[in-house]
């Protein structure tokens, strides 16, 4: 059974493509074999991010349009096993991304590649290749800065989300919809200077997935083309790591949600 | 009007600045997601009655949506002009 699961957030540059490349990394490292689809058409990136832009032939548009099959077009993954990548069209034609067309890559992933999970990375906003990206899914991650644009955007999307994918549109009821807080600072929620997790949570109304702090591991990590889950000694990684065991039914605990207090000691000795 | 909140101006953190004006805005573009869309109309025709009698203009009208143990406060404020 193929499980299809769309990262979404209205906003742009909040992490949805880190969110994706780190969430699909994840699964695979699990075992479970995972496709993740850049569905920015024009503005391809997740290439760069899961660090196999050279390798880039055939795209996603390709696919829809028949010039390529799925196998000539997925990239492999050369650090993971089970992890493939299929890259956005740097095309202009908004118009490329059909129903039908999303639908059969869909089914080839499903049917002809035995995919366990279809990760889609959605564009900012709420135009076509955004409900695109969603239509189709069974499971939602709503990425979100502790920000104000971002958490408006965010509600705008889940309202998206609970009417327009196709299991809502078949009346079988919203899809699952979770948040990733990222970008977070328990320092400067301890000041009084952003949102903190409960704040956010509360206007949202959705279940925690995860909190990604604020981390320089992340540029690092799409700096060298490597998800930042491959960083394992990273705050950032392992936020995304646990997240990712949530997201498959473990329940643990939430971390770097408090401002660490620990002196040079407690670092040195402590757990 | 809560005249108060200017004679005791207390210092409220940007967070929870943050926090309150989310709640405002979210609950009021939930309110008008998909269902009838009704609210902006509201606010016009209010806004219309009131003018027949005094004349205000658009920006004198403040609508607020603020959730109370379970039900909905529609706070409706017109400034009217002095004299």
């Amino acid at each position: 059974m193929t499980k299809i699961v769309v990262v979404t957030s209205g906003k742009g540059g909040v992490g949805k493509t880190t969110t994706s490349a780190a969430l699909a990394t994840g699964l695979a490292l699990r075992g479970f074999k995972t496709t993740v689809i850049d569905f920015d058409v024009g503005l391809r990136n997740l290439d760069l991010i899961m660090g196999c832009e050279r390798r880039v032939v055939y795209d996603l548009v390709n696919v829809i349009n028949g010039d390529a099959n799925i196998k000539q077009a997925l990239i492999k993954d050369k650090k993971v096993d089970n992890l493939f990548i299929l890259p956005a069209s740097q095309t202009r034609d908004k118009d490329a991304l059909t129903q039908e067309g999303v639908e059969g890559v869909f089914n080839a992933l499903r049917n002809d590649m035995q995919m366990d999970y279809i990760i889609c990375d959605s564009p900012a906003g709420i135009e076509k290749g955004a409900l695109m990206a969603a239509y189709f899914a069974d499971e939602a991650v709503v990425v979100t800065n502790p920000e104000v644009s971002s958490v408006r955007d965010s509600d705008r999307m889940i309202g998206i989300l609970a009417s327009k994918t196709r299991h809502a549109e078949q009346g079988e009821g919203d899809i699952p919809a979770r948040l990733l807080l990222t970008r977070y600072s328990p320092e400067r929620v301890e000041k009084g200077e952003m949102l903190s997790v409960e704040d956010v949570q509360e206007i949202l109304a959705i279940e925690l997935l995860g909190v990604v702090p604020e981390s320089q591991a992340v540029l690092n990590a799409s700096n060298a083309g490597s998800p930042v889950i491959l960083d394992i000694d990273s705050d950032a990684g392992q936020a995304y790591s646990d997240a990712v065991a949530r997201f498959l039914g473990d329940n643990i605990p939430h971390r770097f949600t408090t401002v660490n207090k620990k002196g040079l000691l407690g670092r040195l000795f402590g757990g | 009007m809560s005249i108060f909140s200017y004679l005791l101006p207390k210092k409220q953190s940007t967070a929870s600045v943050a926090k309150e004006r989310l709640q405002i805005i979210v609950a009021r573009e939930r309110s008008t997601r998909g269902g009838p869309d009704y609210l902006p109309q509201l606010q016009e025709e209010l806004l219309q009655v009131v003018r027949k009698y005094v004349p205000v203009d658009q920006d004198a009208v403040n609508i607020q949506l603020d959730r109370e143990s379970g039900c909905e406060i529609l706070e409706l404020n017109i400034t009217l002009p002095e004299g």
